[in-house]
């Protein structure tokens, strides 16, 4: 019996066991996934809970409901992979050994690496929304806040859901329009990029919304710490912005199973194969998800299409047949714009977002980097797609793993 | 679009920055150095244009905390060598690309 071990039950792993136990044969191989955690968060929700668009049910289900009967799964911390005797080490001291191994591990937010984040002011008036009781917590502060300065702020790249903090200014803009409140509020949004948008086309195309939304933007902002005290973050350079609320993506990291392991780079991403998905640590071990450094955005759509790809690759590595390079970095995301609206961005290494159609080009239905209300609905049907047939690795329907060129508005 | 440094021709963006690496050479960092009010671009300005511009080939996200932690220079030293918005001013220097995101 041989022995493929996935690490990691989020989005990426779990899919990657529904897909594996599909494919592979049960008589040759056992499939065993490893995750410390009881629940599988549904982390595009977290965006809403703040402003009670979603309750907190609406976001977790048990990891355990999504494990394909006949899968195992095991319920610990991770302490090593010793790659060199092609062995999990577990924390209690349990070993697995296996013949491949699947990283996907995620990214997670580091909230301590700026000093000031943590601490005192942390859930009173400093809050991030990319965990769950973070953006409970902040869902509480929103509730009752009276009004001041919002800053919305990224501390590096990269992060996972890079436009989410883009969707935070957007949403909060229509959030304190509805309550009445929007002529107390001052948005601002940080970021240490050179702009909001940095692609050409999505800057020409919607360089207008922050304006538009009375939203202000501090640009080539790198953190040095925040002074909660004082209501400020405060740039190496000493540009200072204040805030009354702060609303923070601290810098996302690999998890530390890979510093400890002796592979992964300094902010503990897996060195990985950008097209192939196999890892350059050895060449049993894969990587899928937000656990590499393959420079893809980190986000869902991205591990659903590594997954078909990544499934094809570990079928053939198992024939002794070569690798496909065909990861070609697909990301197909929808932006939330405020106002029952939306866009949709469909893009890949090569090609950055462009108008269009999606997936059926002039018919759509979806539309290419424009605001419409489908696309919002799309983004909210999105939650039962990613249950019902994501991580049950069930075929999408018109969705390739490949970023297609139809529909597309190229010059 | 194109620009003239150091006698070379090369391809820019709009903003000025080399659209080509392959196209670089110390010359014309030196060029676009002055432009960015930097009179001398000394060797440790080199060694960090050599290390943006490897992390580049390896398309790893580059952040003015990830090059302070990269061994090579710390933060204030970079804030001394490419003041006012260094990672930016190095980044054109180096013929590379400025930060971007997936929009």
């Amino acid at each position: 019996m041989k022995s493929l071990v996935i690490l990691g039950a989020g989005t990426a792993g779990t899919m990657m066991a529904s897909h594996l136990k599909k494919e592979l044969n049960k008589s040759e191989w056992e499939i065993t996934i490893v995750d410390q955690h009881k629940t599988h968060y549904y982390q595009p929700g977290f965006l809403f809970l703040p402003f009670d668009t979603y309750k907190p049910e609406d976001v977790k289900k048990t990891i355990d409901e999504f494990i394909p009967k006949g899968v195992k799964l095991i319920r610990e911390k991770i302490d090593v992979i010793d790659k060199d005797s092609d062995t999990v080490v577990l924390e209690g001291g349990k070993k697995l050994k296996y013949d491949i191994l699947i990283i996907a591990t995620g990214t997670k937010t580091a909230p301590g690496e700026v000093k000031g984040i943590l601490g005192d002011y942390w859930y009173k008036s400093i809050f991030d929304f990319y965990t769950y009781e973070g953006a409970l917590a902040l869902r509480d502060k929103l509730r009752v806040w009276k009004g001041g300065k919002l800053v919305i702020h990224i501390t590096e790249m990269p992060i996972k859901c890079p436009v989410a903090p883009l969707e935070f200014a957007f949403l909060a803009d229509s959030f304190f329009i509805k309550k009445g409140m929007r002529d107390k509020v001052e948005i601002t949004y940080v970021t240490p990029l050179s702009a909001a948008f940095t692609k050409e086309k999505s800057a020409a195309t919607l360089g207008y919304m922050l304006k538009e939304k009375g939203i202000k933007i501090v640009t080539d902002f790198a953190i040095e710490h925040a002074d909660g005290k004082n209501g400020k973050i405060v740039e190496y350079g000493g540009e200072e912005v204040p805030f009354d609320l702060l609303v923070t993506i601290p810098t996302n990291m690999g998890d530390e199973l890979m510093a400890r392991s002796g592979f992964g780079d300094d902010m503990n991403y897996v060195p990985t194969d950008k097209n192939t998905l196999q890892t350059k640590v050895k060449e049993n071990i894969f990587a899928i998800g937000d656990c590499t450094n393959v420079p893809a955005s980190k986000a869902g759509s991205v591990a659903h299409f590594q997954a078909e790809i990544l499934t094809e690759n570990i079928l053939l590595y198992i024939k002794g047949k070569a690798l496909k390079p065909d990861f070609d970095g697909h990301a197909n995301c929808f932006i939330e714009t405020g106002h029952g609206k939306a866009l949709l961005i469909d893009f890949n290494y090569e090609y950055e977002p462009v108008e269009g159609k999606f997936p059926f080009p002039v018919v759509g239905p979806l539309s290419l980097l424009r605001e419409s209300r489908l696309n919002h609905w799309g983004k909210l049907a999105f939650r039962w797609i990613y249950w019902n047939m994501l991580l049950p690795a069930r075929k999408l329907p018109f969705v390739t793993p490949k970023m297609s060129k139809a529909g597309k508005n190229f010059n | 679009m194109e620009k003239v440094y150091a006698g070379k021709t090369v391809s820019v963006d709009k903003d000025g920055y080399l659209t080509d690496l392959s196209q670089w050479n110390k010359d014309i960092a030196i060029e676009i150095g002055k432009e960015e009010g930097i009179d001398e671009v000394t060797d440790k300005h080199f060694e960090v244009l050599a290390y943006l511009q490897d992390q580049h080939k390896k398309e790893v996200a580059l952040s003015i905390r990830s090059v302070g932690k990269s061994g090579v220079v710390d933060i204030k030293q970079l804030y001394e060598l490419f003041p006012k918005g260094p990672l930016k001013i190095s980044s054109r220097m180096a013929g590379i690309p400025r930060p971007k995101s997936c929009i």
